[in-house]
């Protein structure tokens, strides 16, 4: 069951296409990675399940049902740019948000107090936006996005001004939320978190989705017959006979190969008493290597 | 509608609590009350406790000396003699005029009069006053016409201006109160259309400047974002004026007690200014007043409170639309320019050639063009009859009409402006944004 379905959705502006015929689904309960590179589209898809601007062809389905105005409520989204009024009180600004998102002041109390709570920032409750660090500002906008309880959350970029620790506190958050039933589609470029965290993901290049699926598939499908082996001792070179080898990195008197080849593996170091193989796998290539690849203008 | 309320609400509570507007709210009332105070002290202190003026009369002719009435505040002291050396000396006299021996009657009269200290107009036409009636008088007794057909002839005349109505009813009318309250409503107007329009601007560039605005528009429609700032500034403009209006109303009392003016004293102007036959009654200084309650204060009032919300949601918008469009303050310049010269252009036409001619047609059309019909219209209200009732309500219904126009393309502009950054952005591109789609 998907909470998002993007169906041929394109968005054309005066000079260019932002989106063209972009269709995918964001599985309920998931944390979905949204990728791509700068000017790819990913804001222009995010303002439109936004309804911050409509869709020039193609519709989005919220829970099986066209997006409408309702929909609003069950969403929660950070924008990539934060941003809050300066002058207005932490506590003032969230029930303001809070309320915009349709919810009533005392129920939008008991929550921010709960928000508040958890991110050790109770004494901030009076604090003008301004006073604040930039790490305090963005738990504040954290709050803001999900103090509603909704359905759907879209976080554009939301590790950015974190340091390690609010990072990994974000994270923490991101998979509760999902855990408590929140679907997530996240967007960042920070391959190393969505491969932490995401369980599937698209990559939009150019306007159009290049992969998608869960990430181990994106990944997949990107491999090439590589390995890697990591070994002590000396290897006789007819050990290699007819392997294609890539990369000999020496370390600590280790010594990692990479190779490829095409047949069926037919290395002759396992049964060499001589050698000790501490490591043999077959390289998949990481989100960064999948986006590189992807998204690089010669591939095509 | 509900989050329009929600967004009129911020910005009405954040702007009335800042302490810059408490201070203007509070301070503005207690600067015109100073002002009107210092005024009414002046005028009622020059007549009541002017010092007396004592001025020695030579009348070496002898025609003047036993005739000569001293008007208010001055004292004739008759001597024989007086040397300018005797003025430099003395404390107690101020001047000394001199009548030449051989004078009389039939002459034209060369008054000497030697002072320290120059001699204002109004006592200088006094004097000569005092000087005529007594040569006057004397040729009248030579004609052999008696002391108290003389003093028959002694007349008060005081002019009082009356309006004639088209059903014959008439109204005392004032061109002088007229004119002011005209001025001063019409720049309350000009004022408040500055202030607050150019704050929707800031407000709007803040937002957009902060990327609040991405998350706002995420909740509600930019349209709704647009009204309920608008709004929720109209509404502190209005607090403003209200208790602009009360304060200054309680000081302006408080000061007018303390200075000597009372409220029976405006009563009975005012029955004056009502019955003619009492018109003959003293008047000072402070028929104004009369002449002002004798106005129809309260639909000037109620004509007032419209185009002063009218004038500032036509502008207001257009105010929106400018901080929309542009990246931050600075580049506000070239937009604003259009906005800035009608206003500029209807408060210098209407304070020079409709103040001089507030009927005539350039007044009536500005009256009713919706760019220069909130300043222009305040001129010339004070002046409008009842039959001129009807010009009132069609530049009431083009204004309605054109707030709507000015906001339905102040929204267009606003919804595509406030997304697009880092554009530099020029009247063609803001003419495209009217034909976007979402």
């Amino acid at each position: 069951m998907s909470i998002i379905q993007i169906q041929e959705v394109s968005k054309f502006y005066a000079n260019h296409t932002a989106l063209d015929q972009v269709s995918f689904d964001v599985p309920k309960g998931s944390i979905f990675g949204l990728l791509g590179p700068n000017g790819a589209g990913k804001t222009s898809l995010i303002r439109i399940i936004n309804q911050i601007t409509a869709p020039d062809e193609g519709q989005i389905l919220f829970n099986g049902k066209p997006l409408t105005k309702e929909h609003i409520k069950q969403i929660g989204y950070l924008p990539e740019e934060r941003g809050l009024y300066k002058k207005m009180t932490v506590y003032d600004q969230l029930i303001y948000f809070a309320r915009l998102r349709g919810m009533d002041t005392t129920a939008a109390k008991k929550t921010i107090n709960e928000w508040l709570e958890k991110f050790e920032a109770t004494t901030w409750k009076k604090k003008k936006i301004e006073e604040l660090s930039k790490g305090m500002q963005q738990k504040i906008q954290f709050i803001v996005t999900v103090m509603h309880s909704p359905n759907f959350i879209i976080l554009d970029e939301p590790f950015t001004g974190f340091d390690p620790k609010n990072t990994q506190l974000i994270k923490d958050e991101i998979e509760n939320l999902r855990n408590q039933g929140a679907s997530i589609m996240l967007s960042t470029h920070r391959m190393e978190n969505v491969e932490a965290i995401c369980d599937n993901v698209v990559l939009l290049n150019k306007a159009s989705v290049v992969a998608q699926g869960t990430v181990m598939d994106v990944r997949n499908s990107l491999k090439d017959n590589t390995y890697s082996i990591t070994y002590r001792g000396e290897v006789k070179p007819t050990q290699f006979a007819g392997i294609d080898i890539k990369k000999n990195v020496q370390k600590d008197g280790s010594t990692t190969l990479i190779f490829t080849y095409n047949d069926k593996p037919n290395i002759q170091l396992f049964n060499d008493p001589m050698i000790q193989i501490s490591e043999y796998r077959e390289v998949i290539p990481s989100m960064q290597e999948v986006f590189l690849t992807l998204t690089d203008s010669s591939h095509e | 509608m509900n989050k329009i309320g929600i967004i009129t609400g911020r910005e009405y509570f954040t702007r009335v609590k800042k302490k810059s507007f408490i201070l203007m709210t509070l301070l503005t009332p207690l600067l015109i009350t100073a002002f009107y105070g210092i005024i009414i002290w002046v005028s009622v202190g020059q007549t009541n406790s002017a010092e007396n003026q004592n001025i020695v009369v030579v009348d070496r002719s002898g025609v003047f000396i036993n005739d000569l009435v001293a008007p208010e505040n001055i004292v004739f002291i008759a001597q024989e003699n007086y040397t300018t050396d005797q003025l430099i000396t003395s404390d107690s006299i101020d001047a000394v005029v001199s009548i030449p021996q051989d004078y009389t009657v039939d002459q034209p009269l060369a008054l000497k009069y030697e002072s320290m200290s120059s001699l204002s107009v109004n006592n200088s036409s006094r004097i000569e006053l005092a000087f005529k009636d007594v040569v006057r008088d004397k040729k009248l007794t030579q004609l052999g016409v008696d002391q108290a057909t003389i003093d028959s002839l002694q007349t008060k005349v005081v002019l009082s201006q009356f309006k004639v109505e088209e059903d014959g009813s008439t109204k005392s009318s004032n061109i002088g109160v007229n004119t002011g309250l005209g001025m001063a409503l019409a720049f309350m107007i000009y004022f408040f259309i500055f202030l607050y329009g150019v704050q929707v601007m800031k407000g709007v560039i803040e937002e957009k400047t902060n990327r609040i605005v991405e998350l706002i528009v995420s909740t509600v429609k930019p349209f709704q974002l647009m009204m309920g700032k608008v709004l929720g500034i109209a509404l502190v403009g209005l607090t403003q004026l209200t208790i602009w209006i009360i304060l200054t109303g309680i000081l302006m009392t408080v000061v007018g007690v303390i200075v000597g003016l009372n409220m029976d004293d405006m009563k009975e102007l005012q029955d004056v200014s009502n019955n003619p036959g009492l018109a003959n009654v003293d008047m000072n200084q402070l028929q104004f007043v009369s002449d002002f309650l004798a106005l129809p204060l309260a639909k000037i009032f109620g004509v007032f409170l419209f185009f002063f919300m009218g004038g500032y949601l036509f502008y207001g918008a257009l105010f929106a639309a400018i901080g929309s469009a542009v990246d931050s303050e600075t580049d506000t310049q070239q937009f604003m320019l259009p906005i800035t010269m009608p206003l500029v252009f209807s408060i210098a036409i209407s304070f020079s050639l409709v103040v001089g001619d507030p009927n005539g047609s350039l007044a009536t059309w500005m009256s009713i063009i919706p760019l220069t019909s909130p300043i222009t219209m305040m001129v010339r209200l004070p002046f409008m009859d009842e039959s001129q009732n009807w010009q009132i309500y069609l530049s009431m219904a083009v204004m309605l009409l054109s707030i709507f126009g000015v906001i339905a393309v102040a929204g267009k502009i606003y919804r595509t402006g406030i997304l697009m950054y880092g554009k530099k952005v020029n009247y063609k591109e803001l003419a495209k944004w009217l034909f976007y789609k979402n």
